[in-house]
């Protein structure tokens, strides 16, 4: 079977010859083999893209290629969190040859001209999309968020692929990119009572791990979720499954009613969550009972609400030195937190707010025999730490303060 | 007996090796990076050695990053295996076999899992769309009578 479904465009063709430098030309290269794969038909132009860098190895290897290749980002592409070196550096030992990874790593995405966000939720402030426009967003949250809250179009990209796609400024046509592929596959019925947005994490980690690959589509909602609470469900359900779209009719964009998400299909499967099914996630999430060791909070990436929350419960208090805090954000949320002296009150308690930084990097090196507690089953699912508490914010930084949840 | 069947190129290149059939999806993070075995206790290629095989299963699984970087270490150890057969592809696997170098190729003209069998000497020749196989292997189901009817072309 030959492949010559994909036509190229003359300067994609030129691309592809290495006319614009070797590193455009490795780019294309990745994005024909994706849009064979798929028989895509032709490239169509991306407006932005978001690449989840990681500071390992093969993230390395390939965006290296492309900056010593030459090549710069088309259209504004923006890039996920490894860690703020310095800050750790100061405070633990991280291993040498790692710390070098993250180091060129940050090095060569500034090379090929992306937006060094180090963000897990760049959609919020640093490379918004727009509803209907086409993007390759890669990174958990990112990619089922713009799809499904803003209405943007993209597939459940790679970082090198959606990296690839930035520096083209195009990407294969296929996939997510088509209407008719954005309908709902499978109902889910939802009486959880959901009071708040860890109760949307538990959510997201239910509907991911039983619907696996597919588009659920969440009727049942009662009350209109809030952005913390959709990037959770985001978040979570690209995790335990491969969740790049969802409907919730009449909150999401793409889908007023269950009839519409479905686009007239009638759904294939079936689905009820009830308090029962959360419970059973909470439970199923705690690797042991034992005391928290540290409490790690941002991820995702915490907002600025979030952030004064966290101000909030810490206002006055003093968290124990055996358990230290930290709380992982973006560079643009916590530049607002330092003005709205979020960042201050939780230094004042002894909390670390920290930017540029993902919870799986090896700077946590220093917390592998530990045991975490974390608001995030995404973060205790990765975690570089032995054992795992997931539980709510307040039961978090009460842990932190006394050692007892309540 | 030896039988070529056509096959889509996704990744091309060319590899070949002894057969490796999975029935369940792969996780390349799940496997030891110095060794090529395989060390998720469930998986039905549990202690099993992916390296320098040709390996049939069904699709990948897992995260985006795990799933490429693991991968791309066995590659960086000459540990990765020399051709994949897939009957689902997704991008992750796509980018994960192109950073790696390993001809990835689907849609085999015939089922892959009732015509190859661990043990089978495979050649994937990606760039022509060929998968030429030998049957050698003992746990493939018509391996058997192959012997008997043994007519080679």
């Amino acid at each position: 079977m030959v492949n010559k479904s994909l036509h190229l465009a003359r300067e994609e063709e030129q691309m592809l010859n290495g006319e614009f430098g070797a590193g455009a030309q490795k780019a294309m290269e990745l994005l024909v083999a994706i849009g064979d794969a798929y028989d895509a038909e032709k490239m169509i132009p991306i407006s932005r893209a978001h690449a989840a860098s990681s500071g390992q190895e093969g993230d390395l290897y390939f965006v290296e290629l492309l900056a010593d290749g030459g090549a710069k980002c088309r259209v504004p592409t923006s890039t996920n969190p490894v860690y703020d070196i310095k800050y750790f550096h100061r405070l633990f030992d991280v291993p040498k040859d790692e710390a070098e990874v993250a180091r060129k790593v940050m090095e060569a995405y500034k090379r090929v001209g992306a937006i060094l966000s180090w963000s897990c939720v760049p959609y919020l402030s640093e490379n918004i999309p727009l509803y209907g426009e086409h993007v390759a967003f890669s990174e958990s949250s990112a990619t089922p968020y713009v799809n499904s809250v803003i209405g943007a179009y993209t597939n459940r990209e790679a970082a090198q692929s959606a990296l690839a796609a930035g520096i083209i400024g195009k990407t294969p046509k296929y996939g997510l990119h088509i209407k008719e592929n954005r309908k709902g596959t499978t109902l889910i019925d939802v009486s959880a009572s959901l009071r708040d947005e860890f109760d949307y994490t538990l959510l997201g980690h239910y509907v991911g791990k039983t619907v696996g690959y597919g588009i659920p589509v969440l009727a049942g909602i009662r009350k209109p979720p809030t952005t913390e609470e959709l990037i959770n469900f985001c978040a979570m359900s690209n995790t335990s499954g491969a969740i790049s779209m969802f409907h919730f009719p009449g909150y999401t964009v793409e889908a007023s009613t269950v009839k519409e998400a479905f686009q007239g299909d009638v759904p294939k499967e079936k689905i009820t969550v009830t308090d029962k099914e959360l419970r059973g996630v909470y439970e199923e999430l705690q690797t042991t009972s034992e005391k928290a060791d540290f409490v790690q909070l941002g991820c995702p990436h915490y907002t600025l609400k979030q952030i004064g929350k966290v101000a909030e419960l810490l206002n006055g208090r003093k968290i124990r030195e055996d358990c230290p805090l930290w709380v992982c954000t973006s560079a643009t949320a916590k530049l607002l937190a330092d003005k709205s002296g979020y960042t201050r009150t939780i230094e004042k308690a002894g909390g670390h707010v920290v930017v540029d930084t993902c919870i799986d990097e090896p700077c946590w090196a220093a917390y592998k025999q530990k045991v975490g507690m974390t608001d995030s089953p995404k973060g205790a699912y990765y975690r570089r730490f032995k054992e795992a508490r997931v539980a709510r914010l307040q039961e978090c930084v009460e842990a932190a303060v006394n050692g007892k949840e309540r | 007996m030896k039988t070529i069947l056509k096959c889509h190129r996704i990744i091309g290149g060319y590899g070949e090796g002894e057969a490796l059939i999975s029935h369940e999806p792969i996780c390349f993070y799940l496997t030891d990076p110095k060794t090529g075995i395989v060390r998720e206790k469930t998986h039905e290629l549990a202690g099993q050695n992916i390296s320098n095989k040709v390996l049939v299963f069904p699709s990948g699984k897992a995260s985006s990053v795990v799933q490429i970087d693991g991968l791309f270490k066995l590659a960086s150890h000459n540990l990765a295996p020399k051709a994949m057969i897939v009957k689902d592809v997704e991008t992750v696997l796509i980018v994960s076999a192109f950073m790696a170098k390993v001809p990835l190729v689907d849609r085999l003209e015939k089922d892959p899992f009732k015509v190859i069998g661990t043990g089978d000497m495979v050649r994937v020749d990606a760039d022509n769309g060929a998968v030429t196989v030998e049957r050698h292997g003992l746990q493939h189901s018509h391996a058997k009578a192959s012997h008997y009817t043994a007519q080679s072309f």
